[in-house]
């Protein structure tokens, strides 16, 4: 089935089979391979992008869905250059250890600021249930995410 | 360590690759010509495969071939690295695909590879099993009585080993003359690791040469390399590289050599196209290997005042139905010789039975063992302090290995010595930290008003930086290998410097910590400074990276190059400067002349002279560059207090935690930054293994918490912000002084929770809880004890 898909910016026209992932087509087709697939149960969150501005598990959606959507990947991030303020917090305040929820945890940590500005430590919690890291016990997490919220000037 | 960048919290140099995406896992390698591998697995737990037929699947277009156990029985099964030192280990090991028989769910029979994964997969499910089920067990006590289904025929009553550590009959002695003996039945679940990325392999065979290039999910890619050439596949280990690329942690189940790391290249020989496995999470609950799962008995005894005298733990460690790579030796030695923890007691004795069960593999998970023992040591501590109705922190005091007490021998150790420590320091500063005259108040007034409140304690010690070869190796503990580290160091032309190591790294940031410490030796920016690693082609032999040992071993073999690259620099740079080696001194990255600083030579200029070789001092060779094997003289021993504030709420049974207070002594630190992490993450497995996380199969050997969605993985919301502070006893083991930091978290946490929780519930007559504490279980025991007191 063909789709168009935009992603980064650009617009992507593909062919793809009724069964592929949204996840899959991102990685596969469009070798963007930031984006991690962690479960197969929609639990783990490594696979969070932004769909039309809105966080959303990569895996929970067909690509033929994602037809006509925009979609922004961690790649889009940096991509002119410059870390976007949530990337260089996960830097500054050691919010990563081995790094593979790390895509989907600044996606979804992303779009967190842009519902709540201001967050408070446990809604920052709150807001991150749906992202599971096994590394770093959350706390530095909550601490970039924090410090991001101040740079944004949120 | 003179410069400051050693101890420095610097951002990490492997950053910028992760937050934006570039660094590549091994599921975002694509090779030309790529084909996908699936693995149909077994759906009994113990069953005889009497017959298998592929035709369908082989027919299904996409599809490249299909494979059973019988395509690969000339290949060897997988060794077992480590048996139990000193008794007979009755081992029997996975095959890359079972042939015959399969003793656990999960286990491999057939596999599939095709022109892309989905195809793949759908292939799976046209091949016909013939099964033929049996009886099936999953208690490893159970296991090992009369009537159990058999799983192995050389191991009678299911046990692959029975293991000793101390003198039995002076227990029984000190036992029996004791003033008190409390004795408990302990559980100790089994868990799962859960890295966040599963495992994988691609494997690619390159006929011309009979050559294969492996990249597998490996924290330990060298030793990955000598098993499967000279164990598995019997050629010569020239013919493999193995590339660990980015890994998304490991958590010990990275640690093995797992079938698929055999099969991938095996499957890349027999079609000509390079091969990719990626499992998925349900496969990798299944396939993958656990953690723990222990069932124990304990026997204190102790003096009227709090003295203990005496320990004596039975254990049954359960294996599940196939040795994992060390799986014997994790609750023998990393067990049963840490079981005197911060205390001096006299008496020890402990009897491990390994028993096969229709489970999945049991093997190493963070902490390995030491968790297991922290968890029966600090728990007796408190049983004790509850039977005399003393304060569990005074009984810790009382039974403190003491500071001039070291080095220690606690006996059980087999020679090895407690290195340093000063564990009530550690043990007043976390108490400080609680304000703990305070808290027992805050407590009485809560109980008053029926509330729940309970703090537990855990002053654990662990042992890391393993470990002495002689000490491990085959004649001793019967681990089948050595276990020293290597490095090398190259200064280049310009003053770079490139570190090559055989640890691996996969969440530790070594790329950072290593590169602070040749920034601090050499005077040089962190920046110039790369460090290569997990690729057997260019890095020096390694043991890889567990037993938080890549600091306390690997990087001291790169502190000891970096020592003889200064030795040379001095002698370059006295050459260079026309004075003698004797009248100069290498200070902050440069070569001066005593007393005149200003006669010097940098690093830069020396690396650059070495190099050119215009005109070096007789004898010398070009290049700065140095290679080292370090073996360790003793392992490290890192200790501290960790303290939980808990309350209950008794109409639900949930645990609310409302202080979590840890401090480590790791000896010195590299970068506390990072080590505050690793015990962040530590923290919350330990805790998790107390409140959420058991894996649990049901009696026909189906693993029930078989997805994320049934296995209680601890999310961002189930946890306070954890505080921290360190003391900083260094180990006079290594000349950095470190100790190691990756497991501290892990081994403390849980039995300080589990303390806090029996705490909390004491006022109901409640003096043990089994793990873990959910809610459910919590207000049934509340229950049961209200309505009976
Ligand atoms: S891969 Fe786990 S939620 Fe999508
Ligand atoms: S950093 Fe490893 S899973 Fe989050």
């Amino acid at each position: 089935m063909q789709v168009k898909i935009t992603v980064n910016g650009t617009l992507h026209e593909r062919d793809v089979t009724p069964r592929t992932l949204l996840v899959h087509f991102l990685r596969e087709d469009l070798a963007l391979t930031g984006t991690k697939i962690g479960c197969d149960t929609s639990q783990c969150g490594s696979c969070t992008v932004h769909l039309d501005g809105k966080a959303l598990k990569s895996c929970t959606m067909l690509a033929v869905q994602a037809d006509g959507s925009d979609v922004q990947t961690i790649e889009s991030l940096a991509q002119d250059g410059p870390l976007h303020p949530m990337q260089e917090s996960f830097w500054e305040k050691h919010g990563l250890q081995c790094g593979y929820c790390t895509p989907g945890m600044i996606m979804a940590s992303i779009a967190l600021l842009e519902n709540n500005p201001h967050p408070s430590d446990e809604e920052i919690r709150h807001g991150l249930e749906g992202n599971l890291c096994r590394c770093t016990g959350y706390q530095n997490i909550v601490a970039a995410v924090k410090n991001a919220s101040e740079k944004m000037g949120g | 360590m003179a410069t400051a960048v050693v101890g420095s919290r610097i951002k990490r140099r492997e950053d910028p690759r992760l937050i934006t995406g570039e660094a590549k896992y091994l599921e975002d390698i694509k090779l030309p010509g790529l084909a996908y591998a699936a693995i149909l697995r077994s759906p009994y737990a113990h069953a005889n495969i009497k017959s298998i037929n592929i035709d369908k699947a082989k027919a299904l277009p996409g599809v490249l071939g299909v494979f059973t156990g019988k395509d690969f029985a000339d290949v060897n099964p997988l060794p077992c690295a480590w048996q139990a030192g000193g008794v007979q280990n009755n081992a029997n090991t996975p095959r890359i695909l079972e042939i015959d028989k399969v003793t656990f769910t999960g286990a491999g029979v057939a596999v599939v590879v095709a022109e892309d994964r989905y195809t793949a997969e759908d292939a799976l499910e046209l091949i016909e099993v013939d099964w033929e089920p049996l009886p099936v067990v999953v208690d490893a006590y159970k296991a090992t009585q009369p009537g159990a289904p058999q799983l192995h025929e050389n191991a009678p009553n299911n046990v692959c080993m029975e293991w000793t550590v101390g003198d039995q009959s002076a227990v029984d002695q000190a036992l029996h003359s004791a003033d008190i003996v409390v004795k408990q039945h302990i559980l100790n679940q089994r868990l799962i690791p859960t890295p966040m990325e599963p495992r994988g392999c691609i494997a690619q065979y390159l006929a011309a040469t009979g050559e294969y290039t492996i990249w597998m999910t490996s924290q330990a890619p060298h030793v990955m390399r000598l098993l499967i050439t000279a164990f598995v596949f019997g050629i010569p280990e020239t013919k493999v590289r193995v590339i660990s690329p980015q890994i998304g942690g490991g958590f010990g189940a990275k640690i093995f050599l797992y079938p698929e790391y055999c099969l991938m290249p095996a499957l890349s020989k027999k079609l000509g196209r390079p091969v990719r496995w990626m499992e998925t999470r349900s496969e990798n609950y299944i396939s993958t290997t656990h953690g723990r799962d222990h069932i124990t008995d304990i026997e204190v005894g102790a003096k009227r005042d709090g003295t203990i005298t005496s320990l004596k733990v039975n254990t049954y460690a359960n294996l599940g139905g196939v040795l994992s790579t060390i799986a014997p030796g994790i609750p023998t030695t990393l067990y049963g010789r840490m079981l005197s923890g911060a205390y001096k007691i006299p008496n020890i004795f402990c009897r491990v039975f390994g028993v096969y069960t229709n489970t999945g593999m049991v093997d190493a998970y963070r902490g390995a063992g030491r968790p297991e023992a922290t968890y029966v040591v600090e728990r007796a501590v408190d049983l004790v302090a509850r039977e005399l109705n003393m304060d569990p922190v005074e009984v810790r005091r009382k039974n403190f290995i003491q500071p001039e007490d070291f080095p220690y021998d606690p006996i059980i150790l087999r020679g090895l010595k407690y290195d340093s420590g000063d564990y009530d320091k550690a043990l007043d500063r976390a108490l400080e930290m609680l304000d703990y005259a305070n808290f027992r108040k805050e407590q009485a007034e809560a109980r008053q008003q029926g509330r729940y409140l309970g703090v537990g304690f855990s002053t654990y010690i662990e042992i890391c930086g393993v470990a002495p070869s002689a000490w491990i190796g085959l004649p001793g503990e019967g681990w089948g290998a050595a276990l020293w580290e290597s490095a090398n160091v190259r200064v280049h032309l310009t003053g770079k410097v490139v570190v090559t190591t055989g640890s691996q790294t996969h969440g530790q940031g070594h790329e950072t910590s290593v590169s602070q410490v040749v920034a601090g030796e050499l005077g040089i920016a962190v920046e110039d400074v790369t460090v290569q690693h997990s690729d057997t082609l260019g890095t020096p032999f390694g043991y890889g990276t567990y037993g938080s040992r890549s600091t306390a071993v690997g990087t001291v073999a790169v502190y000891n190059s970096l020592q003889k690259i200064k030795e040379k620099a001095k002698a370059l740079g006295a050459h260079m400067l026309e004075a003698a080696v004797e009248d100069v001194v290498f200070q902050d990255g440069k070569v001066h002349v005593k007393g005149a600083p200003d006669r010097a030579k940098t690093i830069q200029e020396i690396a650059g002279a070495a190099a050119l070789a215009y005109s070096l001092p007789q004898g010398m060779e070009p290049f700065l560059d140095d290679t080292t094997y370090y073996d360790p003289p003793n392992c490290t021993y890192p200790f501290g207090t960790h303290i939980c504030v808990v309350e209950v709420d008794p109409s639900t049974g949930s645990i609310e935690i409302k202080r979590y207070i840890a401090v480590d002594d790791v000896g010195n630190v590299i970068n506390p930054m990072i080590v505050e992490g690793q015990v962040h993450g530590g923290i919350a497995q330990g805790v998790a293994q107390a409140l959420w996380e058991a894996a649990v199969y049901d009696e026909n050997g189906q693993l029930i918490t078989g997805s994320l969605m049934d296995y209680a993985l601890p999310r961002a919301d189930f946890f306070p912000p954890f505080e921290l502070d360190r003391t900083e006893t260094p180990t006079p083991v290594n000349p950095l002084g470190v100790k190691g930091a990756g497991e501290t978290g892990t081994i403390a946490a849980t039995p300080a929770v589990v303390n806090a929780v029996v705490d909390a519930l004491s006022p109901l007559g409640i003096k043990h809880l089994d793990m873990p504490l959910g809610a459910d279980k919590i207000w049934r025991v509340i229950q049961e004890h209200t309505n009976g007191v």
